[in-house]
């Protein structure tokens, strides 16, 4: 009889990719729920909207390229991209907005690169970035006041309406400067109390935010728990942050203190799920430990000397671009051997 | 309590051992028919010392490596040689080799032995020879002749021994049941390694998932020096840069041996055979064998002789047929399938997985990798071997060389990850396998450029002779030409009143050779001094002749072309012709003396 020939090993230890995504996206649904009761229904449609959009745009070009589009529809990559969009977005966004960046992110910044694993740069960022630089009214006038879902945020009709017309006029009511951007613009001729006052921080850090960012750190322990992550990027994107606002900041009557830094704007998703988007992001562990600190610094630069109140796209960008660099310099020392081999052959490195 | 070191990466792959674990040894017995390949080993394949038809006793060696690096073939029990063949043997490629079929008498009848219980009183070297004799090769898997291993390169000294008794790999167990059964003749063999090697410690690693095995061995080893050190489980603990790591802390240098930092390890097997082979008289016939998966009714390990056929285990096992899909060769990680269930054991078999579709189900389609990087957190050598896969796939092989592709084990751990299901491990084969075959293609094309470069060096040295020989002939004849007209010129120029310069130097010559002649006491050395004197004569004219031929041509070449120096060139050849001139009148000169002189040294006799 013939038997089955195949390659070694034999066995296989089953967690595919597709599985891989799908805890992402459970691990990202604390964050959705606490954006959710914080700030009313604008995430949750913006998520919906995103990612169906994205799937859409994904099969759309898959067909294209004559690829299987069932088999690279179900590894739920495209999904993971719109879902993290959907989160980041500002929760009035106009549809036109967030569908400009999924599908920026889908067509150009993935498919046209060849598709999952061949992206240089973290997709959802590039569709983030691109929107924020087109339409920059839009993404910073559109953010939700924070206010519980059952008591004063607008209801999920309402929501659905504004973000389908785009009127802005229509939720002037609801919507708020987020706290960094508040921070950064008042501390200047003001002391930290007299800035505090205002609505947008509540009574702790961050009205709402800080939950927020509570519940996307939650879910970051998850995937690094279940061993879907690694730590070194988060550390290193943390680490980098609180460094910078130590050393450099370390005056809340002058720069934004360090505790702001952490629980506002998007650093825990930032942190947690989209530095720690694996194709992008440097390979080993030292590597990704430069490039996680990258990150943090330059997030820290440009939200206190930049124009931008928030800057995860951007530094996720950037240190996109420096990637094939630490990845040249921080390979790790193969067993038996007295260092780690640097560069390519012909290149001295 | 011994310190443990630990390796980075690994996994912990499920390890259905205890499917062949319930059962004790069993003896396979005696097949219809026995297959032994003549290469079972690393090195030189044997070559056959039977004839065909001829009857052999159990024990009696029946093929043999004469020179180069091998062990000997034996006879695993009493019969008839029925044929030397091309057969199907274990190779992943399922390829057929050189192999001796033995049809057995049934009667299992020994040759003579000669058990050594007292090896000490011989030398090692001889001892070093039994081992060779049996036949003994590693029998954990790469079948390096155990002798050769056992003698270090002298510039080495073996101080830890390693007897490596963690079997990583799932399924197989026959280290396991061979430590909880004959632990006494794991420790006989240690011993006599030992002994050769005389190293300073003796560690035997075990992972703590045997703990039969473990307490066997302490059990055996009570009282001596011999460490049984407890290992955690992590695949592939087992390897030997790995185990050798967990217990000493020491890295196998890159492209070197263990021995290199002092270590060496042994297979369990291979402690056993030793045991037997110094001190029973017993060459390697038979070894532990483990078979086992889901589609056989009573997995179990086997006592089965080298040659037995898997078939004739698998039936002993009970095979169901019906649920046989894949038929693997070693344990599920690096070990490969079989194409058929004809191979025989040899002296590396140390297991067979009888596996059903659903136990060792066909890998998910490949999908892009995500550069998530479980592969290197798996990699137990710190490899990169997803970069080390684009490499591959690139067919980059300098680049995926360069990031160390051959300091991979093959051990399989990135493959097992791997969420996208890529076959890395396939990759990196096919970029070992380009690369050697680059390498040798490079080599010989090295060697054919040096046989070409060397005929070209040849035959322009022959060139260069031919013309040397031909200009050495044209010079001769020119020489010939000069002294016949020099004579006849001599003739006629006789009386003819010589340029004053040259006379005066002739007088001076003349002056110098009568001094001489007279401070000679022989006239016969005195002729002989003469000669010589228009031979020098000679050749000094022949020189200056082609000195001037050299200007003058030096000179019509300037003239051709116009150069400045044409001016320069006319007076050097104006110069040397009148040194040619006076050459020739000095050579008359001498000559005339020489005709003189006979008379006017006839005196002297």
């Amino acid at each position: 009889m013939a038997f089955v020939q195949q390659s070694s090993p034999h066995a296989h230890k089953a967690r595919p990719t597709s599985r891989v995504m799908l805890w992402v996206m459970i691990a990202a649904l604390p964050g959705l729920f606490a954006q959710t009761l914080f700030f009313g229904w604008g995430n949750l449609i913006n998520v919906v909207f995103c990612i169906a959009v994205a799937v859409f745009s994904e099969a759309t070009v898959l067909r294209l390229r004559k690829k299987p589009v069932v088999f690279f529809i179900r590894d739920n990559t495209a999904a993971v991209t719109g879902l993290l969009l959907g989160l980041s977005l500002p929760q009035f966004t106009p549809w036109w907005v967030s569908a400009v960046a999924v599908i920026s992110a889908i067509v150009i910044a993935k498919q046209l690169y060849g598709g999952l694993g061949s992206n240089p740069f973290n997709p959802a960022m590039v569709g983030y970035a691109l929107v924020l630089v087109s339409f920059p009214v839009a993404m910073t006038t559109n953010w939700a006041e924070p206010a519980m879902l059952w008591d004063g945020a607008p209801g999920f009709g309402e929501t659905l309406a504004t973000i389908a017309s785009g009127q802005q006029t229509a939720v002037d009511g609801w919507t708020m400067a987020t706290p960094l951007d508040e921070y950064k613009h008042k501390i200047a001729g003001h002391t930290s109390a007299e800035v505090l006052i205002h609505p947008t921080f509540g009574e702790s850090i961050a009205k709402g935010w800080e939950w927020v960012n509570a519940a996307f750190l939650a879910g970051g322990l998850l995937l690094i728990g279940l061993r879907i992550i690694s730590w070194h990027i988060p550390a290193g994107f943390l680490g980098g942050l609180i460094l910078m606002s130590l050393a450099f900041g370390n005056n809340a009557d002058l720069y934004t203190p360090v505790s702001l830094h952490l629980l506002a704007g998007g650093t825990m998703l930032g942190a947690f799920f989209i530095a720690t988007d694996p194709v992008s992001a440097a390979t080993s562990h030292q590597g990704k430990l430069i490039y996680g600190a990258g990150i943090g610094i330059l997030l820290y630069l440009i939200r206190t000397w930049g124009n931008y109140p928030d800057a995860v796209a951007f530094s996720v960008l950037l240190m996109n671009f420096a990637v094939p660099f630490i990845d040249h310099y921080t390979p790790p020392r193969t067993y038996g051997h007295h260092k780690a081999r640097r560069g390519v052959p012909g290149n001295r490195g | 309590m011994t310190q443990l070191w630990d390796f980075s990466g690994g996994i912990h792959p499920p390890e259905h051992k205890d499917f062949s674990t319930a059962r004790p040894v069993r003896r396979a017995g005696i097949p219809e028919r026995l297959v032994l390949p003549l290469q079972q080993h690393i090195g030189d394949p044997a070559e056959a010392i039977v004839e065909v038809g001829e009857q052999v006793l159990k024990g009696q060696k029946i093929a043999d490596v004469k020179t180069g690096m091998g062990v000997a073939v034996h006879a695993p029990t009493s019969g008839v040689i029925e044929s030397i063949v091309e057969h199907p043997v274990p190779h992943p490629s399922g390829m057929a080799d050189w192999c001796i079929t033995l049809r057995p008498d049934g009667e299992d009848q020994w040759c003579s032995r000669n058990p050594v219980p007292d090896y000490r009183t011989l030398t090692r070297d001889q001892v070093l020879g039994i081992i060779r004799d049996a036949g003994i090769s590693g029998m954990g898997g790469a079948g390096f002749p155990t002798n050769i291993k056992l003698r270090p390169p002298r510039n080495r000294k073996v101080s830890t021994l390693i007897l490596n008794g963690a079997e990583c790999e799932p399924y197989i167990t026959a280290d396991d049941m061979t430590m909880r059964e004959k632990a006494d003749e794991v420790v006989a063999g240690l011993k006599v390694m030992a002994w050769i090697l005389r190293p300073e410690r003796c560690v035997i690693g075990i992972e703590d998932n045997k703990p039969e095995a473990i307490s066997a061995m302490r059990e055996a080893t009570e009282g001596t020096q011999t460490e049984i050190v407890v290992i955690p489980t992590k695949y592939p603990s087992g390897g030997e840069k790995q185990l050798i790591r967990i217990l000493t802390g020491m890295e196998v240098p890159s492209g070197g041996i263990p021995a290199d930092i002092g270590v060496m390890c042994q297979n369990i097997g291979t402690a056993v055979a030793v045991a037997q082979a110094v001190v029973e008289g017993t060459p390697l016939i038979s070894r532990v064998v483990t078979i086992t998966g889901e589609a056989v009714r009573e997995p179990g390990n086997f006592e089965a002789l080298i040659g037995t056929p898997i078939e004739y285990l698998l039936e002993q096992a009970g095979v169901q047929q019906d649920r046989l899909s894949r038929l693997v060769l070693g344990g599920p990680m690096m070990g490969y399938t079989l194409t058929t269930d004809a191979v025989p054991v040899i002296k590396t078999t140390n297991c067979v997985i009888a596996a059903t579709a659903s136990e060792l189900p066909a890998p998910p389609p490949e999908q892009p990798c995500i550069r998530c990087g479980q592969c290197a957190e798996a990699c137990p050598m710190k490899l990169l071997p997803q970069q080390l896969f684009w490499y591959a796939k690139a067919t980059e092989f300098e680049k995926a060389e360069h990031l160390n592709l051959f300091d991979c084990i093959e051990c399989g751990a990135c493959s097992y990850v791997c969420p996208s299901s890529i076959p890395l491990v396939q990759y990196y084969r096919f970029a070992k396998g380009e690369i050697r075959v680059q390498r040798a293609e490079q080599l010989k094309a090295d060697r054919a450029r040096e046989r070409f470069e060397a005929r070209q060096a040849r035959l322009e040295r022959e060139q260069q002779e031919k013309e040397l020989r031909r200009k050495e002939r044209a010079k001769a004849a020119a020489d010939a030409q000069a002294r016949k007209k020099a004579e006849a010129e001599q003739v006629t120029a006789e009386g003819e009143a010589v340029d004053e310069r040259s006379a005066k130097a002739a007088l001076v010559e003349q002056a110098l050779a009568r001094k001489k002649a007279k401070a000679e006491a022989s006239p016969a050395t005195d002729t002989a001094e003469e000669k010589p004197d228009i031979d020098a004569l000679e050749k000094q004219l022949g020189q200056a002749r082609s000195k001037l031929e050299t200007i003058q041509g030096m000179l019509d070449e300037a003239k051709a072309q116009q150069a400045d120096n044409v001016d320069k060139l006319e007076r050097a050849v104006a110069k040397n012709h009148d040194r040619v001139k006076r050459a020739e009148e000095m050579l008359a000169e001498a000559r005339d003396k020489l005709a003189a002189r006979p008379t006017e040294s006839q005196p002297t006799h």
